[in-house]
């Protein structure tokens, strides 16, 4: 095991990035990132299983096409984390912003924290690569937007009063994969192609199983998370669009 | 050959931006050099090919004049303008505006500022601030190559083409003290960049950085030539300072109103409202149907007593808000406001479409 501690302080997001890469490719595996602010593409295209301790905040597209690291962030991130990421693990100690894990195919992403809009947008999953977020806080708009597969789990924790767990068009255009939503959800604030259905044994068991792993990264109570109920929603049609532009 | 060669409409390239904006509630003020680091983190979000500032409270010695920042092609415009200037109004002050020269800007225009009286006598029942008005759109339709892009009392506006810091370099804005900066960051869409068209825009005490695209331009435009406002500068930001000049000042909406015209709530939303909001909000989006704003953008919005930050009613551009004591921040991405302020109070997301607002106190807002 090889550490190395980094300052970002006055590196461009390129000249960052070279070097994170260089480090990797010296056999370096865990690297602490400091003074880290706003700085693009962090662990873009990384494919070894190393550690990113960030400290600060990353500026957008934070492990974009990542396949293998784990990314942890001691702060919060921006927009677009872990677009088209393919395996691997982004752990944020904070909130993130708008289209976190957007096309995500593979590998899990955990937020402390809120997020933004259009969270997990077209993620997707096949075979064994099943891509995860879970948001321990709440969610925008169009949270699920498109999604095609995987798994998403949103928490509510820390809510302010009559604040709600999730915004407006949940799932809008989701065709595959489940999203998983502790506390209530209204049916206004579905999109038209998503369903609430009843929670299964079986849901609770893979629900169990995750948030073990969430909870265990930021140090919380699992027995106190399951004590609320959940709603399931799931796709009411795997080709929403099917018949859309058929004449 | 006009300076900064190609103008909006000539030409058309495919698209993003920064947005910031810093103010105290109290009024006290500090120096530009703050606003010029934020913006400066977002580099990647420009292409410097515009960048700008807007600050208030920076001409204390003339709050009570009306200060023209203004844009010459050449001398014979800046004579034009000068010799219209004289004729209809006071000039208290007239100077060139110090820059620093940057060899990076070999094309600036021609840069003055003027301090401004409106001769009572003048008026011919018009407000001071519609003859005000009348005046810019005058110089800015009429005289060739002269663009006055600030109006207000007590603040200004300082764009051009090239890099926000370097705007900011090159205006000296580290000399001047507001207790409210907006700045800018542009990566133009659709257009070439020349000074004018960088942000902010303004009129008057009101100045907006835009962030995104505005899809309802063409109707926006024709309403508001309905009430005698000019569209000159071929960009579509251009229309959110008219609109809001136009609700705020003419119509006298409060601000809140002012935003539900501009991003109102969706009729499905609109539908679940209870019956006295829901007949308001209908009748705002019957009245105003043309001065809806479509098409994604985020926005600050800045005036001599408030701060307002608003996105697309689905944000589709991103606005991050940060509270430190009497201080709010707003920024495209949360690093802008980190690296001024490491340890705000608190960090948050609004929700699209819905504005969040800095205010002066009672004790500092000007009158």
């Amino acid at each position: 095991m090889a550490l190395v501690k980094h300052d970002a302080r006055g590196l461009s997001f390129r000249e960052l990035n070279e070097r994170l890469h260089r480090l990797v490719a010296d056999g370096i595996d865990i690297i602490d990132l400091v003074n880290v602010n706003g700085h693009r593409y962090i662990g873009t295209g990384l494919a070894k299983p190393v550690r990113l301790n960030i400290y600060g905040t990353p500026g957008s597209d934070l492990g974009a096409f990542m396949d293998g690291p784990e990314i942890r962030v001691n702060g919060s991130g921006q927009d677009a984390i872990g677009n088209t990421m393919n395996s691997g693990a982004i752990i944020i100690n904070g909130d993130a912003g708008n289209v976190l894990g957007l096309s995500m195919r593979g590998g899990k992403i955990f937020v402390r924290g809120n997020v933004g809009h259009r969270v997990g947008i077209h993620i997707k999953a096949f075979a064994e690569q099943v891509p995860r977020i879970i948001v321990g806080g709440v969610a925008g708009d169009f949270f699920g937007e498109y999604m095609a597969g995987g798994r998403m789990i949103l928490l509510g924790l820390d809510r302010r009063a009559g604040q709600p767990v999730v915004g407006d068009y949940v799932g809008t255009g989701m065709h595959g994969g489940t999203i998983y939503i502790r506390g209530k959800v209204e049916e206004h604030q579905l999109g038209k192609e998503v369903g609430l259905v009843e929670m299964t044994e079986e849901d609770y068991a893979v629900l169990q199983e995750d948030l073990a792993e969430f909870t265990a990264c930021f140090n919380l109570s699992l027995p106190e998370i399951m004590r609320e109920p959940f709603a399931k929603l799931v796709p009411l049609s795997h080709r929403p669009y099917g018949q859309l532009y058929v004449y | 050959m006009k300076a900064g060669g190609l103008r909006e409409g000539d030409f058309r390239i495919p698209s993003g931006c920064a947005v910031a904006g810093i103010m105290n509630e109290d009024g006290k003020r500090f120096n530009g050099e703050k606003i010029v680091q934020a913006i400066s983190i977002m580099r990647e979000r420009s292409n410097g090919l515009g960048g700008g500032f807007s600050a208030y409270g920076i001409y204390p010695e003339f709050k009570d004049y009306y200060a023209f920042h203004v844009m010459f092609d050449h001398e014979e415009g800046r004579h034009g303008t000068e010799t219209f200037l004289q004729e209809s109004t006071v000039v208290v002050k007239s100077e060139a505006i110090p820059i620093r020269k940057q060899l990076s800007m070999t094309d600036a225009p021609l840069l003055w500022r003027y301090f401004l009286e409106v001769p009572k006598s003048r008026l011919n029942g018009l407000t001071e601030e519609d003859y005000v008005m009348r005046l810019v759109m005058h110089v800015n339709d009429s005289i060739e190559g002269a663009f006055v892009f600030s109006s207000g009392k007590n603040m200004g506006v300082f764009k051009g083409v090239g890099y926000p810091e370097d705007i900011g370099r090159f205006f000296r804005l580290e000399e001047y003290e507001g207790y409210l900066w907006t700045a800018h960051g542009r990566f133009p869409t659709n257009t070439p960049g020349w000074w004018g068209g960088a942000h902010p825009f303004s009129l008057l005490g009101w100045s907006v950085v835009h962030n995104g695209e505005i899809s309802s331009y063409g109707i926006n435009k024709r309403y508001l030539e309905m009430f005698g406002y000019r569209c000159t500068l071929m960009t579509d930001t251009e229309v959110i300072v008219y609109l809001l000049d136009l609700l705020m000042r003419k119509h006298n909406l409060p601000l809140d109103v002012a935003c539900l015209v501009l991003a109102p709530p969706f009729w499905r939303d609109i539908d679940r409202m209870e019956e006295n909001r829901r007949e308001a909000v209908t009748a705002l989006r019957m009245i105003y149907g043309s001065a809806l704003l479509n098409g994604p953008f985020s926005v600050i919005i800045a005036h001599e007593n408030e701060m307002i930050g608003l996105t697309d009613r689905i944000m589709l551009r991103p606005l991050v808000i940060a509270r430190k004591e009497a201080t709010l921040y707003m920024a495209s991405e949360e690093a802008a406001i980190r690296e001024v302020c490491p340890y705000p109070d608190r960090v948050w997301t609004p929700k699209g479409g819905v504005p969040v607002m800095a205010r002066l106190n009672e004790a500092a807002a000007v009158r």
